[in-house]
């Protein structure tokens, strides 16, 4: 490989860059999907390129190419310095890097059993076993099950001199029952929606799952669904379960937490951040039972790896102390331009690791790696016991928030009303709504480590051109009180 | 650009390689450059050059799918290797519709050289003069300008062969003050039909009219939807309209197929061919693309079809077959979700906004909706937020800008209600398509909560 980062590291500074990367990206991803008896897709996909990224002129560039080939690395190098010259045309501040960040290391994602080579017939056994169980249960209109095995081999390098191979492999599965009846779609998934839960290791994660031993229980669920009562309306206490706290935590703190958002980069797209620097260290985010990381160092999140996609080391920051907001998640440019807004050393800036790229073929841009609701001190039994009224909620079925991260929406696949400490009474199309720090601020408890554990999100989306991230999620049930739960009319 | 000739040697290469029973390659082309710029400066400005095939073998009926961007003999093979390993092992689809015989496809024009080659030097060109203005105006301006040549071919054991080769371009951007925003797009198949300086303009003018919004209380109000609102109701009528998602039961279309359930007012299409879109003549399984009436005058039509759901429902396919896997998309996404519209229009009518507005004794104008998603999928029912210009429309005129609201909404019942429809319609790029819609003015839509700002 160094053939190949040598000389398009060279071309680049022959051509006038002051600084220059290149990763390149060898990708396999396995999918299998069944519905309803049959296989869906089988599927082996294989994607290899490089990306150059440079600074010329005081301004970035990127170029990329899945032709490796000497021609098209030195063609794709100088296009990556050529980008940079016009965008210094419509430039501002020239990009500062901060001081040197140089490793050369390798890191490898640990696992017991090598999901590329479990025999595929053993991966449909499995998910053809999950999808009969859940069509034997009456009512079931579509069943679905997914596994998916991916493994990236990434080679980085830059002309501060770092060498960092990495080979990051995860595994995802997850299956899905639908109910239907004249009016409605009734749907539960395990263990998370968005067809799978996904980490990184082995194939031992989607063992523990145990997709056939959870495929009754749910297609059970979504067809008493369809009979449940309907979620109130009413201001209430909340109790979210973990997946779905997963996606709380992604939406509210993960997104709103990345610098590049709150300096306006993303405005165009998804939106900027409430979280604006002058709340940096005195903003109350929570309550004080509120404390969340970005961690990158998690076993077994789908956001660990040993570097980001700008070579810096794997991290854990916080982000949220005992309800106070002290953190973001950065990178090595945006790290610097907020200790020169504060007023503080540029030259001890330090990126907390969180650039990420897609793919070969995309910059990196600051992703969640690991946001973390830290464990409370709760038991889960005790939490329930403990609560009077109110309402359990599980498993994201619907997600929306607003551009500044503010006023949420979601939606879950299942809820049970919770009476005098006890879950008495299914209910279906459950909704609650809030604003993010009141939300957060009302939040008085969150179960033990005995609870905890990191889910995977893979399917982040952010950047233009479009970058989907693979992001993890460390939590533990918790309570809310106050919370509106269904639609005003 | 790689061009018919060398698209046409990489599928000849697996068709001759593959001992399948059936073989099928699609192969995809993509030079994409795009400029994103943000605070009145270019922060990112990218370039990709990529090509990859997607293989589909069948074994009787057992089927395997593999993807390469290698596309060396090699890698290719390897590919072959790998899909036909995965079919062997693959349980008999019953449902597999084999793979078509050669059909005719007529060709359409969509490409343009000047899009083509267009440089990074045009694109900071016409973005810095988007943010001169902004900078000028005192508003900060974001957005992304892209610029595309994209290369289908489709090829098959049977002798089918198709290709199609086509230019794009498309800006979003927003322009932004201390407490307002406003928004404007555009995308078409020449860059010269996008009037880069001209939207920006209109985003830093909404921008500008928006400032001190007032809190509004949520409630049911008349609205105005602007263009891009209806984008957005156009999108999710549009992707439900599949033919498994109607068959599962999961779409606002099951068992209400000839039924009058939207104004009359209300047609809504899908056609690969409009050159007015961004056209794409043929599916990715080769088969030419028909025009379809999701909605005709209100009254529901049929779904879209690939082949495989044509044969199961006694239907014949539509040309609506997604790829397999889409390997030059980051979701990796592909048939699994059944055949989907790629070119949805909603028909024009003979209103302006301003007299749509003119008609508003009390209620609100949007300009767009951000971050929507489906609450219950039978009727359509929709969350999201408005974003980035929404007024309160006061006897007939637009009066004050108000902060953003929360919706929670049957865009189904929506349609239902529609009273004036627009005369010009905005364009939208959906991933592979084009998207094209008018403003609605409708007597009643849900504000079910409200955001700071």
């Amino acid at each position: 490989m160094r053939e190949w980062t040598d000389l398009a590291l060279d071309t680049a500074r022959a051509r006038g860059a002051t600084y220059a990367d290149i990763r390149i990206v060898h990708r396999r991803v396995q999918q299998i999907s069944v519905r309803d008896g049959a296989v869906n897709l089988l599927a082996e996909h294989e994607t290899v390129g490089f990306g150059v990224r440079v600074i010329a002129d005081g301004a970035w560039g990127f170029a990329s190419s899945s032709r490796l080939t000497r021609e098209e690395v030195q063609r794709v190098a100088a296009e990556a310095v050529a980008i940079a010259r016009a965008s210094a045309a419509v430039g501002k501040e020239p990009v500062d890097l901060g001081p040197p960040e140089v490793y050369v290391d390798t890191y490898r994602t640990p696992f017991e059993i090598d999901p590329f080579e479990v025999p595929l017939e053993e991966k449909l056994a499995l998910l053809l076993a999950a999808d009969e169980a859940m069509r034997r249960v009456k009512g079931i209109r579509v069943a679905r099950g997914n596994l998916v095995a991916q493994r990236d081999r990434k080679t980085f390098a830059s002309t501060e001199g770092s060498f960092i191979e990495q080979e990051i492999t995860e595994v995802g599965g997850g299956i899905v029952a639908y109910a239907v009846d004249e009016t409605e779609v009734q749907q539960r998934s395990y263990p998370n929606s968005f067809g799978r839960d996904q980490r990184t290791g082995g194939w031992e994660i989607v063992q523990a799952m145990d997709l056939p031993g959870n495929a009754e229980r749910i297609a059970s669920e979504a067809v008493a669904l369809l009979t449940a009562d309907p979620c109130p309306c009413e201001v209430t206490t909340l109790i979210l379960g973990p997946t779905q706290l997963a996606l709380q935590v992604h939406e509210s703190c993960g997104h709103p937490t990345e610098l590049d958002r709150v300096f306006g980069s993303e405005a165009a797209y998804a939106g900027t951040s409430f979280l604006t620097p002058d709340k940096l260290g005195t903003f109350r985010y929570g309550s004080p039972v509120v404390n969340l990381t970005a961690d990158a160092t998690v076993p077994g999140g789908l956001g660990t790896f040993g570097y980001d996609d700008e070579g810096v080391p794997a991290r854990r920051v916080p982000l949220v102390r005992e309800g106070i907001f002290v953190g973001y998640l950065t990178s090595r440019e945006t790290a610097v331009r907020l200790a020169k807004m504060r007023g503080e050393d540029p030259a001890k800036a330090r990126s907390g690791g969180a650039m990420r790229a897609s793919g070969w073929n995309r910059i990196p841009l600051i992703r969640m790696t690991n946001i973390n609701l830290e464990p409370g001190e709760w038991t889960f039994e005790d939490l329930i016991a403990d609560t009077e009224h109110g309402i359990y909620m599980e498993t994201n079925r619907s997600w929306s928030i607003d551009d500044k991260r503010l006023n949420f929406q979601f939606g879950t696949e299942i809820a049970y009303e919770i009476k005098r400490g006890r879950m008495v009474r299914l209910l279906k199309n459950a909704i609650y709504t809030g604003i993010t720090p009141e939300f957060w601020g009302s939040c008085d408890a969150v179960c033990n480590a005995d609870h905890w554990r990191v889910w995977g999100t893979p399917n982040c989306g952010k950047g233009q051109p479009g970058q989907v991230a693979h992001v993890g999620h460390g939590v533990a049930p918790a309570r809310f009180r106050n919370v509106q739960v269904g639609v005003k009319k | 650009m790689f061009g018919e000739k060398r698209l046409r040697g990489i599928a000849e290469r697996v068709l001759a390689v593959s001992e399948a029973d059936e073989t099928e390659v699609v192969v995809f082309g993509l030079e994409e450059r795009l400029t994103r710029f943000a605070n009145n400066a270019i922060h990112q400005n990218v370039a990709e050059t990529n090509a990859a095939a997607v293989i589909r073998v069948a074994l009787g009926r057992r089927v395997g799918v593999a993807t390469t961007n290698d596309l060396s003999d090699v890698g290719l093979e390897r590919a072959v290797e790998r899909a036909t390993a995965a079919a062997r092992l693959s349980p008999e689809d019953p449902d597999y519709p084999g793979l078509p015989e050669p059909t005719s496809v007529g060709p359409v024009e969509a490409f343009d050289e000047r899009t083509a080659g267009y440089t990074p030097a045009d694109r900071a060109r016409d973005v810095g003069a988007v943010c001169r203005r902004a900078e000028e105006r005192g508003v900060i301006a974001s957005g992304a300008f892209r610029t595309a040549v994209h290369e289908f071919a489709v090829a098959n054991s049977h002798g089918l062969f198709a290709y199609h080769p086509t230019t794009v371009a498309d800006l979003t951007t927003v322009a932004m003050t201390e407490d307002s925003a406003g928004y404007a797009a555009g995308a078409a198949w020449k860059v010269e039909e996008v009037d880069v300086v001209g939207l920006g303009m209109e985003a830093i003018e909404r921008a500008l009219r928006g400032r001190n919004p007032q809190p509004l209380k949520p409630g049911v109000y008349p609205v105005v939807l602007g263009p891009h609102a209806v984008a957005d109701i156009v999108a999710f009528i549009t992707q439900m309209a599949g033919a498994m998602l109607v068959a599962e039961g999961r779409s606002w279309m099951t068992g209400r197929q000839g039924e009058r359930l939207m104004s009359s007012g209300v047609s809504i299409w899908d056609d690969g061919r409009d050159p007015g879109g961004w056209p794409l003549p043929f599916d990715f399984e080769g088969m030419p693309r028909q025009r379809v009436d999701i909605v005709r005058e209100g009254v529901v039509g049929e779904p879209v079809y690939d082949r495989r759901w044509a044969r199961k429902e006694g239907k014949a396919s539509t040309g609506h077959a997604l790829p397999l896997l889409n390997p030059l998309s980051p979701w990796l996404s592909g048939g699994a979700a059944g055949p989907l519209p790629l070119h949805p229009v909603m028909g024009p009518g003979e209103h302006t906004v301003e007299e749509m507005v003119a008609s508003v004794s009390r209620g609100l104008y949007v300009t767009r909706f951000h971050y929507t998603r489906v609450v219950h999928p039978r009727d359509a029912v929709i969350t999201g937020m408005t974003r980035d210009g929404t007024f309160l429309i006061e006897d007939g005129e637009i009066t004050t800008p108000v902060k953003n609201l929360r919706f929670t909404q049957s865009y189904v019942e929506a349609l239902a209600e529609v009273e004036m429809v627009g005369c010009d319609l905005c364009r939208v790029r959906t991933g592979l398509g084009i998207l094209r819609a008018p403003a609605l003015k409708l007597p009643a839509f849900h504000f079910t909560g409200a955001t700071t700002f």
